[in-house]
């Protein structure tokens, strides 16, 4: 355990100076990230000028769901996808042997392997936003046992993203050529951007049940507005443990079957 | 000029194989369309409650349904080609060839339009089915959808190419092709319809090309334009069109003095 913290340690100090050769690309990442947030928040604002509430979500509330989307977002694009990018080029390359060679867990040495900071702009931002509309937020106290919570919640969204993402990349192995799925994965993720109850009818089938979506965003954000019930934390608990007990099993099936480049 | 449009058709024809012999990845590029799914489920929730001005939950399910088949007839590509072939240096062999390269690029990305539309034909049908009678019913609208459709590729072909030919003078250009897909998300009717945006942001809206990329083809399509308002949008953005071409032929001009040919 303790060798493992060391080994992320360095896996993050390498990430980071990595990320620091290129400054103005960093800035300039960060700019983009501002206007696609503001594109987000457009359809909102549009619609909250016209209506107080849609779905029993009041404005405020709504900016809470899309606040940890965002965040969930940040993490997504600033740790997740880069790294588990980085597997898929090695897989295609061949260079992941090199990987496997190393004496230490290949799927932990590939999920800390790469990290872009600029994309910690829509977790920043998230917070802001989870932050001021709380406050803004009439007739409701948050209590700290709240955010608490939702912070439980919000840890239980990460690792089902996470476990969804590797599910994602261990299919590199088999098809080759992934980084058409991994976009389709971020656009599917998109719909988490709501609270689940306006997807309706088949929509809803899909959007919250073939990929658990409403756990990621609308749990945490009921959780913070102290809506939550045992239930939630339940099935969220449950579904995070399972998802992650199947994607490592899925990734260590996939890196057995995994022949090499050469072969 | 007359020699690239002598080969058109057979650089078509050899982009369409190609097209078809990456279908599995085609198709899962087409299903990453989802914005409209998601903006159809949210603004159908709203209008389940009240309808908004003319839309209610209908005119909405259709309306983002006709962004879905617009952005599947549109679709093009060749900022992160260009890009990629001016940092590989891949793009002196294109060079050689005797027409001009943004030619071939747009052959290249022309020919992928059967195939969406062959995606897009059973979504219009399935529509018809699910909603009823959406689309347009004056006989002159019917006949100018080809043409507005024709004219959003080409308004999201041409300025992507231009951003693509910066690549020459500019190794991040596809940052600005960010900024410009961010600008076209909110600006082009992709996420809300643009009469439902405030008064004076509807102004600015009007004039500025996103909105010939998208909503006018949509708007067209399911009726929400009366004859004349059509073929004054139809010619705008045509004008922007020719305006758009002009421009990635001068900047070509430009930059490809510029082009040092990395690693030739």
């Amino acid at each position: 355990m303790r060798r493992y913290a060391a080994l992320l340690g360095v896996q993050l100090r390498a990430a980071i100076l990595l990320q620091m050769q290129y400054r103005l690309d960093f800035f300039l990442e960060i700019v983009l990230s501002l206007f696609w947030i503001g594109a987000a928040l457009a359809p909102l604002y549009v619609l909250f000028s016209m209506r107080d509430a849609v779905n029993g979500w009041n404005a405020y509330e709504m900016l809470v769901v899309v606040g940890f989307f965002s965040m969930h977002k940040g993490v997504l694009a600033s740790v997740i996808q880069p790294s588990l990018n980085q597997a898929v080029e090695h897989i295609r390359k061949g260079t992941l042997d090199f990987l496997l060679l190393k004496p230490a867990d290949s799927q932990f040495m590939l999920s800390t392997s790469k990290l872009e900071l600029a994309h910690m702009t829509d977790l920043i931002a998230g917070v802001s936003m989870i932050a001021w509309a709380l406050a803004h937020l009439p007739g409701t106290s948050v209590s700290s046992t709240n955010i608490a919570f939702a912070c439980l919640l919000f840890a239980c969204g990460l690792a089902i993203l996470y476990a969804l993402w590797i599910m994602v990349v261990s299919l590199a192995f088999r098809v080759i050529k992934v980084d058409n799925l991994s976009y389709l994965f971020v656009s599917l993720f998109e719909a988490a951007r709501w609270p689940a109850s306006v997807f309706r009818g088949a929509l809803s089938l899909f959007f919250t049940f073939v990929i658990p979506l409403a756990l990621m965003t609308t749990y945490p954000a009921l959780a913070v507005l102290g809506r939550a019930e045992l239930k939630h934390f339940v099935i969220a608990a449950a579904v995070a443990a399972a998802l992650l007990a199947v994607s490592r099993l899925v990734w260590q099936r996939s890196i057995r079957s995994y022949t090499g480049a050469s072969s | 000029m007359m020699r690239g449009l002598r080969a058109f058709p057979g650089l078509l024809r050899v982009g369409f194989v190609s097209a078809l012999a990456y279908r599995a990845e085609f198709l899962v590029w087409m299903l990453a369309y989802t914005m409209p799914l998601i903006m159809l489920a949210l603004w159908t929730a709203v209008a389940a409650e009240a309808p908004l001005g003319r839309f209610g939950e209908k005119e909405f399910s259709a309306y983002f349904i006709g962004t879905l088949l617009v952005r599947l007839s549109s679709g093009a590509w060749v900022a992160w080609d260009l890009n990629f072939e001016v940092r590989q240096g891949t793009l002196q062999r294109r060079l050689l060839w005797p027409i001009h390269a943004l030619l071939t690029f747009l052959a290249e990305n022309m020919a992928a339009l059967p195939m969406r539309i062959v995606l897009a034909v059973p979504i219009a049908l399935a529509t018809s089915v699910w909603l009823g009678s959406v689309w347009v019913t004056d006989p002159v609208q019917i006949a100018i959808i080809p043409l507005t459709l024709l004219g959003a590729f080409l308004l999201t072909f041409l300025p992507m190419a231009m951003i693509g030919t910066l690549s020459l003078f500019w190794e991040s250009s596809l940052s600005l092709y960010d900024l410009w897909l961010a600008l076209y998300t909110v600006l082009s009717g992709y996420v809300v319809p643009l009469e439902l945006f405030p008064p004076q942001l509807g102004a600015a809206v009007q004039v500025l090309p996103f909105r010939f990329m998208l909503a006018v083809p949509v708007e067209n399509m399911i009726g929400l334009l009366t004859r004349e308002q059509a073929l004054t949008a139809l010619f705008w953005q045509w004008v922007y069109v020719v305006g758009f071409a002009f421009g990635s032929a001068l900047l070509w001009r430009i930059g490809l003095r510029r082009f040092a040919a990395y690693g030739g």
